[in-house]
């Protein structure tokens, strides 16, 4: 009568290894660090824009923004002879929404699958953005185009299609957890874990990878590509790090979640800020963010003013996992 | 830390701010906690025929009239007399209608009607223990009583045997009791009797209620006391206790008419029992005691009814807060599963199910279509309200035709909510494939029939709607469980692979560092 239990683990072993849950996240975290009125910046990817530039953190080249359903006609002058180019809605969620051309034959435009789309596909695409269809609640929403990022050459074989992109959990400014989300044909060139894209655990020193999964359990090979998950390593891990913990000061959101790409040409460049980062990290990593926590917090108690270095130099040291 | 002292101080009040109501309701007005319950009302109507003395002369009649008692609270009492004016007084703790008219010529008929509730938490207001008092003749009859009682006594432990046992003698026709009985009625001589032994006693007119009975006559019963409470006992059959459908109508050893300006007076009863429920008898019960009393029953049926639902839906809040935060279940769209549980409790569960699969299904044909015209977001949701319109009429017409008026009920479902679900579920069928559709669907169908199940509880609308109280305890759970930082349900199962691994990792490390040394 009780067998279903044994798909269920015990709380209390979740709490011993420190596994943060849903409702911990929310009442405990972002809901006491992430003031309210600072949401605007990260929901609304064209702000974080320019604070991001404000404060000089890397971020993708915007082509052009459409505001409204009339404008939608200028989207081919817009893009001009660009092959390649990527739309957004400015207050996805989730990767919901996006939409990436990188190629085009002759009328058409190719998604990263090879399927192609006509001009009026991503007309309508754009006219879906404005309309709120991806956007939290429904709200009337902008399109961003940006230009395609392209990703470094040590990336080649581990996503499938998509940017693969590093986010970062940071947590007043410490860097706590990262993870590598590659993406697979599962996932349809999406980042996004529960689609099927494999998360790989980064080790926040080297930024070598620890361990990969997908939907949940422990993967070596990249499911399409066949690529050694194991051998990953993120290249300029000190400039990634450095870039994930400003974005602290120049949100001034305290629990964040920060996606990362490389660019073979720019480097590290912020992608987009998230201020309800998931916990699926936890399992890529198999460790539990809540130890991190409160060794931070109990550490800002007796020291509160520490700089970008300090706190990368902390984080690296204690959350580590190879020397 | 000051804001989590006020947080706990502000459930606590709301928790204890409802308790208090519900007692309140349930000590003070008697309502019950659980609904079902019925009171038996009786309605009583004494029909009084008499004489006039003479022609066009004034008349006065008192008649005594039953008041709150053991057993029975009086709701309400109607004299109707034509040509008279009706008082109603206390007199010698007795209640009574007194009629008066100036003029009165022949045969006259007067009604009195009481509605009388059976109830267990009447207020004793009527009965006062009777003085002991008896002449101090020294006859041949008191002698007889005297030896009536001796015998008694010798054969007696206490109040309740004695009045057997007096009874016993007065019944056996004994020499004595045959002597007392030529001049005095059986009641009388068994009050004077217990008088006699020192206890407290009296004759009383009793109305036997038996349903739709006419032409009764009071029946006299003598009344006794044993300390504060007191007991009947039946002069014919030597019965004590106190029978649920005896009701004192005169109660104080005054006379049940007293009539000036007429003759011949008779008055005979007739009598309906009607059940009632709870709520209404109550209501009558308090219409005019001067406690607060902030009841939805004062309002009109037609918001009543409103009220009825509104009240309900904090129910369904309350389950959709504990499914989401503590069991973890995705639904699409926060609270629509609580107005489709709403809908639900109009269809019945098994018609609104079926009905709404169809919609959705139906809808959800249509909306794949309607993505290939490339519409705007707000003109397709629009053409979706109007196709989920023309959906509900199409299966109420065809559903009538074949002779099941269930269908009709599906005009409650919420028509615009149904929309957004449709176009909801139709995007995250492009996105995220068919099977998130079934979970979320899936997810938000299991909660509303779980809300339906919580709402559609008659205890529950009994508590939701008599108790205003509930809500503020419902206010108290909602707040405590947006404090919740526990697992939810799903995580641990989530999490699962993932504790396995890492202690079966931790094991392995084990092993290999017992292996190393």
């Amino acid at each position: 009568m009780f067998g279903f239990l044994k798909n269920y683990t015990s709380p209390f072993r979740l709490a011993k290894i420190g596994i943060m849950g849903m409702n911990v996240r929310n009442c405990r975290y972002i809901s006491p660090y992430n003031p309210r009125e600072l949401y605007p910046l990260v929901d609304d990817k064209l702000q974080t824009k320019k604070i991001a530039i404000k404060y000089g953190v890397t971020v993708p080249a915007l082509i052009g923004c459409i505001r409204h359903q009339y404008e939608v006609g200028s989207f081919r002058e817009m893009i001009g002879d660009r092959t390649e180019f990527c739309v957004k809605p400015a207050q996805g969620s989730g990767g919901k929404g996006i939409l990436v051309v990188v190629g085009r034959s002759g009328d058409h435009y190719l998604k990263p699958n090879r399927q192609e789309l006509t001009i009026l596909d991503i007309e309508r695409h754009i006219s879906n953005i404005l309309a709120g269809l991806f956007s939290l609640g429904g709200k009337l929403d902008k399109v961003l185009i940006e230009e395609l990022i392209h990703f470094d050459n040590v990336f080649d074989g581990y996503s499938y299609e998509g940017v693969p992109d590093t986010r970062v959990i940071v947590f007043k400014g410490f860097p706590v957890m990262s993870m590598m989300r590659l993406s697979t044909a599962r996932s349809d060139g999406k980042a996004n874990l529960h689609q099927g894209a494999v998360g790989v655990g980064l080790c926040l020193n080297t930024g070598r990878a620890i361990r990969a999964v997908q939907f949940n359990s422990p993967v070596h090979q990249h499911p399409d590509t066949g690529r050694d998950l194991y051998q990953l390593q993120v290249p300029h891990w000190e400039r990634v790090l450095k870039l994930a913990s400003s974005c602290y000061e120049m949100s001034g959101l305290g629990y964040i979640g920060t996606d990362i790409v490389l660019d073979r040409d720019k480097g590290p460049m912020l992608l987009e800020l998230n201020a309800r980062p998931g916990l699926a990290i936890q399992i890529a990593n198999a460790a539990g963010l809540l130890p991190r926590l409160r060794a931070i917090e109990k550490l800002l108690k007796d020291d509160p003013r520490m700089t970008v270095e300090e706190r990368i130099e902390y984080s690296r040291k204690n959350f580590g996992v190879y020397r | 830390m000051m804001s989590r002292t006020s947080y706990y101080l502000i459930i606590a009040i709301l928790f204890l701010l409802g308790v208090a109501l519900m007692i309140y309701r349930n000590v003070f007005f008697e309502v019950p906690l659980m609904p079902s319950e019925t009171r038996e009302i009786w309605s009583v109507e004494a029909k009084i025929k008499f004489t006039a003395a003479k022609e066009e002369a004034p008349v006065k009649l008192s008649f005594a009239v039953p008041r709150n008692q053991k057993g029975f609270t009086i709701l309400s009492e109607t004299p109707s007399s034509p040509g008279y004016g009706v008082n109603f007084t206390e007199e010698r703790n007795q209640g009574r209608a007194v009629y008066a008219t100036r003029n009165a010529t022949g045969a006259q008929e007067l009604f009195y009607t009481v509605n009388i509730m059976k109830d267990p938490m009447a207020k004793d207001q009527a009965v006062t223990v009777p003085k002991i008092r008896f002449s101090d003749d020294q006859d041949v009859a008191a002698q007889a009583r005297n030896a009536i009682i001796a015998s008694a006594q010798s054969r007696s432990a206490d109040t309740a045997t004695l009045v057997t046992e007096i009874f016993k003698i007065v019944d056996s026709k004994d020499q004595n009791a045959n002597l007392l009985l030529k001049d005095t009625a059986k009641s009388a001589l068994l009050t004077e009797l217990l008088l006699r032994a020192q206890i407290p006693a009296r004759v009383v007119n009793v109305l036997y209620l038996k349903d739709k009975r006419r032409r009764q006559e009071l029946n006299d019963c003598v009344q006794f006391f044993d300390g504060d409470r007191y007991y009947l006992l039946d002069p014919e059959t030597g019965d004590i206790g106190h029978p649920e459908d005896v009701l004192l109508w005169e109660y104080n050893s005054t006379p049940l008419i007293d009539l000036t300006g007429g003759h011949n007076a008779q008055v005979l009863f007739s009598m309906a029992k009607k059940p009632v429920p709870v709520k209404n008898a109550l209501s009558e019960k308090f219409k005019d005691t001067g406690l607060i009393n902030f009841s939805l029953d004062l309002l009109p049926l037609e918001e009543q009814a409103i009220f009825r639902d509104i009240l309900l839906l904090p129910v369904g809040v309350l389950v959709v807060v504990f499914l989401r935060i503590v069991v973890g279940l995705k639904t699409s769209g926060t609270f629509m599963p609580v107005l489709i549980a709403m809908a639900f409790m109009k269809t019945h569960l098994l018609v609104g199910v079926v009905g709404l699969l169809l919609i959705v299904s139906i809808g959800l044909i249509m909306r794949f279509y309607l993505s290939r015209l490339n519409l705007l977001l707000v003109a397709r949701i629009s053409t979706v309200i109007i196709a989920v319109i023309g959906i509900i009429v199409f299966l109420t017409v065809i559903t009538f035709q074949f002779g099941i008026t269930e269908g009709m009920k599906i005009t409650f479902f919420p028509m615009i909510i149904l929309s957004w679900t449709i176009e909801r579920m139709s995007i995250l069928w492009e996105e995220e494939g068919a099977k998130q559709v079934f979970v979320q669907g899936g997810g938000s169908l299991l909660v509303a029939i779980l809300a339906y199940l919580a709402m559609s509880s008659l205890i529950v609308q009994h508590l939701t709607f008599n108790f205003l109280g509930l809500q503020f305890i419902i206010g108290a759970l909602v707040l405590l469980l947006g404090n919740y930082s526990g697992y939810r349900l799903t995580e641990l199962k989530r999490f699962k692979p993932l504790v396995d691994e890492m202690q079966a990792e931790q094991v392995a490390g084990k092993n290999n560092d017992s292996r190393d040394a």
